[in-house]
């Protein structure tokens, strides 16, 4: 039984949200000898609670956000009125998005940290630089892989940042669809390698090895292979009896003092009640769409437009998952269907280069996410008929014998593309719903239209017999949620710090996807962790220093 | 314990839960097709003619389809529990199936009633509704979902797609992989 703390005991941290980032801090804070209380609104599950049942957990999606409850708007400038719609998806349970994620798992690379500086300025676009560099934050990056637990061949990427120890477990089995991507890869002289995934290819630290079973995205994973906080560092935290992970706890506001300074947060527990938790200080690691959205809830008399966001910063900026997919047809069963989802990757086209004409890069993937429903439902080429005899041929033609490339590409960071509080939608705890205000630059449609036509080639090198590749379109529906509270060395166009640190206030730190400058080229959580690791050391110097 | 045989002890351990949890699989699924179904929401004729639909959808020509499947009966368990609010949708649409019916085959009596051909037109008609988005997608839930919903009877729906849920697989995989080893 982990400890327990009374809402009205002064804890030295409160942290909302236990995903990448919340489930580091807690781990982090509570081994330096603080006491924590983390405020999960979600669920605290076990391995029992999953299960392989693709209708439960990918298309009632209980893992996820309830838009029942928690509904979103959507429009695409400001000028319009949002409308009801799905726009962002995030594991809602202790761990967050790392217990349902595909658990891709890559490092950011040095290029990603200042693209400003080596680009230049790009038209309709915000580019800036980190206030970090690359090389400040690999040591974080090899503690991440240490203790979560991250499977992968180092030296494997020409393209690779350079990094201080290999990881710590091998690569996981190839699949088909990787042997015919690398295949085909090599023939175009491109440079295939083993993807990092953050599931553990042999037993680790206590943890079961992958027993290959498929079932990663949307799924929790029942032998505790995939690395979740969830699987890793929050069991740890737990064990330093310093903190305690209180679930169903849905943060409302985070009060502050007349100093300016927080004291603590209010939420409503599983069964509605409000309660007030106090602390010294407050971590917001709720995500890259619910961090602003509970700063712009948090107003006040003394900060009127929301916590922390002085400068009207707070929620714009916001970065997306961006990408393209094209998919294959191969003449025997390549069973992709097994396995994690993702065994091959290149990177050769991760930088942006002028030549293209455009800001940009992405890498590609070779990998099979379907499930059988759901490939029967999206996953099949447009021209095949949707029901009768030919529709049912395909089925049994197609499951076995496809692969999908997905690019996952950058997305440029724009200041109208916003999180913000819908003016007149609720959600079923009365708080106004989360608005997302989105529209891709033009840049972002042209890298994807460039890689896939980079994928079509692969497909085709490798022999497919039917090649279908996605449309460019403008993305509508998230799940990865990045920039909305950037850092920065300018108060006037960042929220926080270099060191996660509120500009507003001293005892308020923000850290998860929300204080990325940059998209990079997607798969944020290696990074969201190692900043939340960095962050964390800066919070415990400082606690041990009366400096916060 | 010196950590090789803690690693081992572990390994061991990891193998004996992953071995109970392809039992307790095994056993739900046994449990849930030796069940005799029964339609607890819909009617007997209603449960007809959407079944008369649903095997347009995934017909039975080549081999079993959503008829031996037992969609129908997931289609009622979706009804009952997780999409309680799709009912209407369902009603009405249903409703509206039959008046383009009548409207196309006057003389015909009901869904089930028609042949071959006059289904094809029929499904032809209603194909860009909404209510026919639902059903195909409650259709392929039921062909393909897990058998616990009622649904899938016989694993139909996986092994026409060639598809197995096990707890653990052991690569070579497929036909490219396993090349890749010789
Ligand atoms: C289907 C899918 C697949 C993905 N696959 C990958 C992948 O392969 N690789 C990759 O890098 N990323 C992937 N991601 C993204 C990944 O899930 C996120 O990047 C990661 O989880 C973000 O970590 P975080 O700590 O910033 O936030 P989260 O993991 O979202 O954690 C935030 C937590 O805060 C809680 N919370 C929010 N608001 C409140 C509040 N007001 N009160 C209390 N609690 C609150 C939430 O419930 C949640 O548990 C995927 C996402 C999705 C949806």
């Amino acid at each position: 039984m982990s400890v327990r703390f009374r809402p009205s005991d002064t804890v030295d941290f409160v942290v909302i949200g236990s995903g990448a980032a919340g489930g580091v801090v807690a781990k982090e804070l509570s081994s330096a000898g603080l006491r924590v209380v983390v405020l999960e609104q979600g669920p605290h599950l076990r391995e029992k609670d999953f299960t392989h049942d693709e209708i439960k957990f990918f298309h009632r999606g209980v893992l996820v956000n309830d838009l029942k409850r928690q509904p979103n708007t959507f429009r695409k400038t400001e000028a319009e009125k949002a409308v009801r719609q799905p726009a962002v998806m995030y594991g809602r349970q202790v761990g967050g998005g790392t217990v349902h994620f595909t658990a891709n798992f890559w490092r950011l690379h040095e290029v990603d940290f200042e693209e400003r500086t080596r680009w230049g300025s790009v038209p309709g676009a915000s580019l800036d630089d980190w206030p970090i560099r690359y090389a400040e934050l690999e040591p974080y990056y090899t503690k991440v892989e240490q203790e979560f637990g991250v499977s992968g061949l180092a030296g494997a990427s020409p393209f690779d940042p350079p990094r201080s120890q290999p990881y710590p477990l091998p690569p996981l089995p190839v699949k088909s669809g990787g042997v015919l991507f690398e295949r085909a890869a090599r023939k175009l002289g491109l440079h295939p390698y083993p993807a990092p995934m953050a599931i553990l290819s042999k037993p680790y630290r206590g943890r079961g090895a992958c027993t290959q079973c498929g079932y990663c995205k949307h799924f929790g994973c029942e032998v505790r292979a995939k690395s979740s906080s969830l699987a890793s560092v929050i069991p740890m935290a737990e064990r330093t009896g310093r903190c305690e992970i209180r679930a169903e706890s849905y943060v409302r506001k985070i009060e502050v003092n007349a100093q300016g300074r927080v004291t603590g947060a209010v939420y409503f527990d599983s069964r509605g009640k409000e309660v007030f938790q106090k602390a010294r200080a407050v971590v917001v690691c709720a995500n890259g769409a619910e961090t602003p959205r509970l700063l712009l809830l948090s107003k006040s008399s003394r900060f009127p437009n929301g916590l922390a966001n002085s400068n009207g910063v707070a929620g714009k900026y916001f970065l997306a998952d961006t990408g393209i997919e094209a998919h294959g047809l191969f003449e025997h069963p390549l069973n992709d269907y097994k396995g994690v989802h993702v065994s091959r990757l290149i990177h050769d086209y991760y930088d942006s280069d002028a030549k293209r004409g455009f800001f940009g890069g992405g890498g590609i993937d070779a990998r099979f996410d379907w499930y059988p429903i759901n490939f029967a439902l999206d996953g099949l080429p447009k021209d095949v008929p949707r029901w009768g005899e030919g529709f049912k041929s395909a089925l049994a033609r197609y499951f076995t014998r496809s692969m999908t490339l997905l690019a996952h590409t950058s997305c440029l960071s724009v200041e109208s593309n916003s999180i913000s509080l819908d003016p007149e939608l609720k959600d079923s705890w009365g708080l106004p719903a989360l608005r997302l205000t989105f529209k891709n630059h033009p840049d972002d449609l042209n890298v994807q239209r460039f890689l896939r036509d980079r994928m079509v080639e692969i497909l085709e090198a490798a022999g497919a017999q039917k090649i279908w590749a996605d449309d460019a379109e403008d993305l509508v529906y998230t799940g990865h949620l990045m920039g909305s509270c950037r850092m920065g060395n300018d108060p006037r166009t960042s929220v926080v710090n270099g060191n996660h640190r509120a500009h507003d206030v001293p005892n308020l730190f923000l850290v998860d996807g929300s204080s990325f400058v940059t998209s990079g080229r997607q798969q944020p959580t290696c990074t969201i962790a190692a900043l939340a690791y960095r962050a964390a050391e800066f919070m415990v110097q400082a606690s041990r220093k009366g400096e916060v | 314990m010196n950590s090789t045989s803690r690693r081992r002890f572990l390994e061991v351990a990891l193998a004996a839960q992953a071995a109970e949890i392809a039992v307790a699989h095994q056993h739900a699924r046994t449990a849930a097709s030796s069940r005799t179904p029964v339609l607890v929401m819909l009617g007997a004729a209603e449960a007809r003619e959407l079944e008369a639909l649903a095997s347009q959808i995934i017909p039975s020509a080549s081999s079993p389809g959503a008829r031996e499947a037992g969609v129908i009966y997931f289609i009622d368990k979706a009804l009952e529990t997780f999409d309680r609010e799709k009912r209407e949708a369902y009603r009405r649409g249903l409703e509206a199936a039959q008046v383009k019916r009548r409207e196309l085959f006057p003389a015909s009596e009901s869904i089930a009633a028609l042949d071959g051909g006059q289904h094809i037109a029929l499904l032809r008609a209603i194909e860009s509704t909404e209510f026919f988005g639902l059903l195909r997608t409650h259709t392929v839930m039921g062909f393909l979902g897990n058998p616990e919903y009622g649904g899938n009877r016989d694993l139909i729906g996986w092994k026409l797609i060639g598809f197995e849920d096990a707890a653990r697989f052991e690569p070579p995989f497929g036909y490219y992989d396993r090349e890749e080893r010789r």
